[in-house]
């Protein structure tokens, strides 16, 4: 078999040279109008059928990684070192991607996934199509000579084979981590699409928005995979003990999150393309950073450049992604200077005051963030080299940067809806800022009264009580105006059909599920807000525990009922089962575990966890105290935790509403029985 | 002129009664610099909140602090002194001390740099805009207009 995953890894890296060369000379021949023996068309299509060959024999490689896992094939070194006979079928699953090679071989098999899809749906537009499908050839290229050359995943070791392996990290058998890779790498990948169809489009000078629309679904649900991806890793860290909570401001934490920033700007600024032409050059230039960001982040974890608790052994593949990073950067540069005259906008922004000037300071407050998170992830690197000391740039700094930029971006959320396209007038201001304004006044009211005291901030280094109270006052704000939105719309429809305000609500949202799915989205993130803004209310207590003796946290007093041992052929445990009482009644029962992991020899902290809306109790098995042989827990209570998660799941479903079609302009017309004009209009109203 | 300076007197109370609200007791100064700290073992965690099992450093690290905060150190000092023992990288975030003091600046003046260059973009976009001829539209569209301005009530 690992004979076998090889052969198929060169032979889809002579595939996808094919599609790369072949695709090349037809795009290059039919831009020159020069002939040859083979008629360009014919050249295109056979590259385009080799692209989806790459895909068959990449898949036909994992699952023969995958078959070695399974089967315990210990003679393959990736194996060895990543799984153990006992593992439990998921996690040798998951073993695909829990070290270097398996997972620069799911990057391979996504990337050639997307491939695939994109050659097959080529009807498309078949030009457009063929110059992407070219470019995203050559990213196979690189990873697959990666794979072939640089990172075996099938490489054997030598000597006799062992018995068992090694076993997989202990704190990758969580059953997240068998969701969490895929989807964050599912968003990696994904951007090479956006940035193939860009880069095409720009190189043959496409005329028209028409690449945007194209690529418009590929970019919202790559940009969803990476959301899910970044907030599940999040949540896997917030249930392995260790990983300093939900976020911790690792390097490779932020490797994540800037391409999401910059993806999230792309997605802002397209609009403005698609409805006023404008901000062409920008927009490229976004697409590409944001997949050469996902490319530097992989750099990251796999460089040894920065230190990382996620980050994988220091290896030479550092050198070939810089490469690869520079060659990117020349051909996406080379290619600008080429055709930088395609780029001319049609329009430009007429008022500070509009629509698209908050697009604009959207765009741009995402791009500070984005480099205040690479400026602190790289600054150690730059003061050893500078001054010759390395420095740590953790949560304190982010926490003074970052998190005043996070906010007003919340701020710029609620006041882009309510401006108008081209300019608004001060009277359209004032009637529709009132009402936010005054739920946010009044937000802020309401917490100074129950006690929250913002002016902390002057007394003591804790920012958390200010920032928590600036966020719910923004999220107040941003809620109210999204609110708005949707009843005035509602209530246009309601007064021309009778239906009612729910009714009304949902057929505003089908006619224009971008705008309306955005606004959701928007929702999610202000609960988002919400959520890492109850961090600054945290308790905690430390306690060694006798049978029956208890702990109070709050509401909940956390009684010992027990404590024992077990074992089974993956890992030893040791636990405490704990009865959690709140007014004296028993709400639930809870045992946090401590294991110990006979292959690779290391232990760890299983978190029990009791989550309400309002607060978590979690609670860490700490160890026993070896004088008294007690078990020792630590229980935090950490407020509105849950609603990141909801967040999450808002904007799911915000994005899944965005992605659906809009209700067509005659099935609307039929449904409302006031007839509805779509006259050149789209330039001038609101809507986007 | 009274006014203002009733105002400014005013203030002046307000921010004296904020900050005598501070009076940090010890435990509160703990919380405030072990969030300044890293945790030493390796593990990447803030010293205030490492959580991690059976870490080595934690324990030692914490009991220093307390002996600094209890015999009185300022802030800085015991800052300064975790750095002389365990090197630059103790400190979660770098100090404002000279090359440091580009890590803090940078981010927020390239912000408002990018707000301030947008802003004279904008202006200058406007008043090009402003001086190139306006296009007439058509009654129709005017009604159409307003029309959406109604329904809309924008």
């Amino acid at each position: 078999m690992p004979t076998f995953g090889s052969f198929a890894l060169l032979l889809a890296l002579a595939l996808a040279s094919y599609t790369l060369l072949a695709g090349g000379i037809a795009l290059r021949q039919l831009a020159t109008g020069a002939r040859s023996r083979v008629a360009p068309e014919r050249l295109a299509e056979t590259a385009r059928r080799a692209g989806i060959g790459t895909f068959i024999a990449t898949t036909v490689a994992a699952i023969a990684l995958v078959w070695c896992a399974f089967t315990n094939n210990f003679s393959v070194s990736y194996i060895l070192h990543h799984s153990n006979r006992a593992l439990p079928g998921p996690y040798k699953f998951a073993a695909l991607w829990s070290g270097q090679e398996g997972s620069l071989l799911l990057w391979a098999w996504l990337l050639a996934t997307y491939g695939f899809v994109l050659r097959v749906r080529h009807k498309v537009d078949v030009k457009l199509t063929a110059y992407a499908s070219t470019i995203l050839a050559g990213v196979q290229v690189f990873f697959l000579l990666l794979l072939n050359f640089a990172a075996m995943p099938f490489s054997l070791v030598s000597g006799p084979t062992p018995q068992d392996g090694f076993g997989l990290n202990p704190l990758l058998q969580y059953p997240e981590m068998v969701i969490h890779p895929p989807m964050l790498y599912l968003g990696y990948v994904g951007f090479a699409v956006p940035f193939a169809f860009a880069l095409g489009a720009l190189m043959m000078r496409y005329p028209g928005e028409k690449w945007i629309h194209i690529t418009r679904r590929w970019t919202m649900v790559t940009w969803l995979f990476l959301t899910c991806g970044i907030f599940l890793g999040a949540h896997w860290a917030y249930s392995v003990l260790g990983w300093g909570g939900y976020w911790g401001w690792d390097p490779v934490e932020n490797a994540s999150l800037m391409p999401w920033l910059t993806g999230t700007a792309f997605l802002h600024s397209v609009m403005m393309q698609e409805k006023r032409g404008m901000m062409k050059t920008w927009n490229v230039w976004l697409i590409f950073c944001t997949f050469m960001l996902a490319i530097f982040g992989t750099l990251l974890t796999r460089s040894g450049l920065v230190s990382s608790v996620h980050a994988f052994a220091q290896s030479p593949i550092g050198t070939w992604f810089w490469a690869f990073l520079i060659v990117v950067l020349s051909v996406c540069l080379f290619t600008f200077i080429l055709q930088r005259e395609h780029l001319k906008a049609e329009n430009k922004i007429e008022s500070l005051v509009s629509r698209e000037s908050s697009f604009l300071f959207n765009n741009l407050v995402l791009l500070a963030a984005c480099f205040t998170v690479l400026w602190g992830t790289l600054f150690p690197i730059l003061s050893e080299y500078v001054v010759g000391n390395k420095v740590t740039v953790s949560a304190p700094f982010y926490d003074r940067v970052a998190v005043p930029i996070g906010l007003f971006l919340l701020f710029l959320t609620a006041i882009g809806p309510l401006l108008a396209w081209r300019s608004s007038s001060f009277k359209s201001i004032r009637k529709n800022f009132v009402v936010p304004v005054m739920a946010a006044v009044v937000m802020g009211i309401v917490l100074i009264a129950c006690g929250v005291h913002p002016w902390t901030i002057f007394t003591t280094d804790n920012q958390g009580e200010f920032y928590s109270f600036i966020a719910f006052s923004l999220g107040a704000l941003v809620v109210t105006a999204i609110g708005s939105e949707f009843l005035r719309g509602a209530a246009v429809i309601s007064r021309n059909t009778g239906k009612n305000l729910f009714a009304s609500v949902v057929q505003l949202t089908r006619r224009n599920t971008r705008r309306y799915g955005g606004y959701i989205v928007h929702f999610g993130v202000v609960v988002i807000f919400i959520g890492i803004a109850g961090q600054a209310f945290n308790q905690s207590k430390e306690q060694e525990l006798a049978f029956h003796q208890s702990v109070n946290v709050g509401p909940y007093r956390v009684e010992c009922e027990s404590y024992s041992q077990d074992t089974n052929p993956n890992f030893d445990t040791e636990y405490a089962l704990l009865n959690v009482y709140r007014d004296g009644k028993l709400v639930t029962k809870m045992a946090p575990e401590r294991r110990f992991y006979s292959a690779s020899q290391q232990p760890l902290t299983v978190v029990a966890n009791h989550s309400t809306l309002a607060w978590d109790l979690y609670v860490i098995y700490a160890g026993k105290n070896p004088d008294t042989g007690q078990p020792i827990v630590r229980v935090f209570l950490n407020p509105l935790v849950a609603w990141i998660w909801i967040g999450v799941a808002i904007i799911v479903f915000g994005t899944a509403v965005a992605l659906v079609p809009n209700m067509s302009a005659a099935l609307a017309g039929a449904r409302v029985r006031v007839p509805v004009h779509t006259e050149p209009v789209t330039a001038q109203g609101g809507g986007d | 002129m009274r006014q203002v300076s009733w105002i400014g007197r005013a203030l002046a109370v307000c921010l004296v009664a904020v900050l005598a609200m501070g009076a940090a007791d010890n435990n509160a100064r703990f919380g405030d610099i072990s969030h300044k700290l890293m945790c030493t073992c390796g593990c990447g965690q803030v010293l205030g909140e490492c959580n991690h099992d059976g870490c080595p450093s934690l324990t030692r690290e914490s009991d220093e602090l307390r002996t600094a905060i209890n015999r009185g150190d300022s802030d800085n000092s015991i800052l300064i002194a975790f750095q002389n023992e365990y090197g630059p990288t103790v400190l979660a975030a770098p100090m404002l001390t000279k090359f440091n003091m580009v890590a803090w600046i940078v981010p927020p003046a390239l912000l408002l740099l990018g707000i301030l260059g947008t802003m004279i973009l904008v202006r200058r976009w406007r008043e090009r805009a402003a001086a190139a001829p306006v296009v007439q539209h058509g009654a129709a569209f005017q009604s159409m207009r307003d029309k959406i301005r109604r329904e809309t009530q924008l």
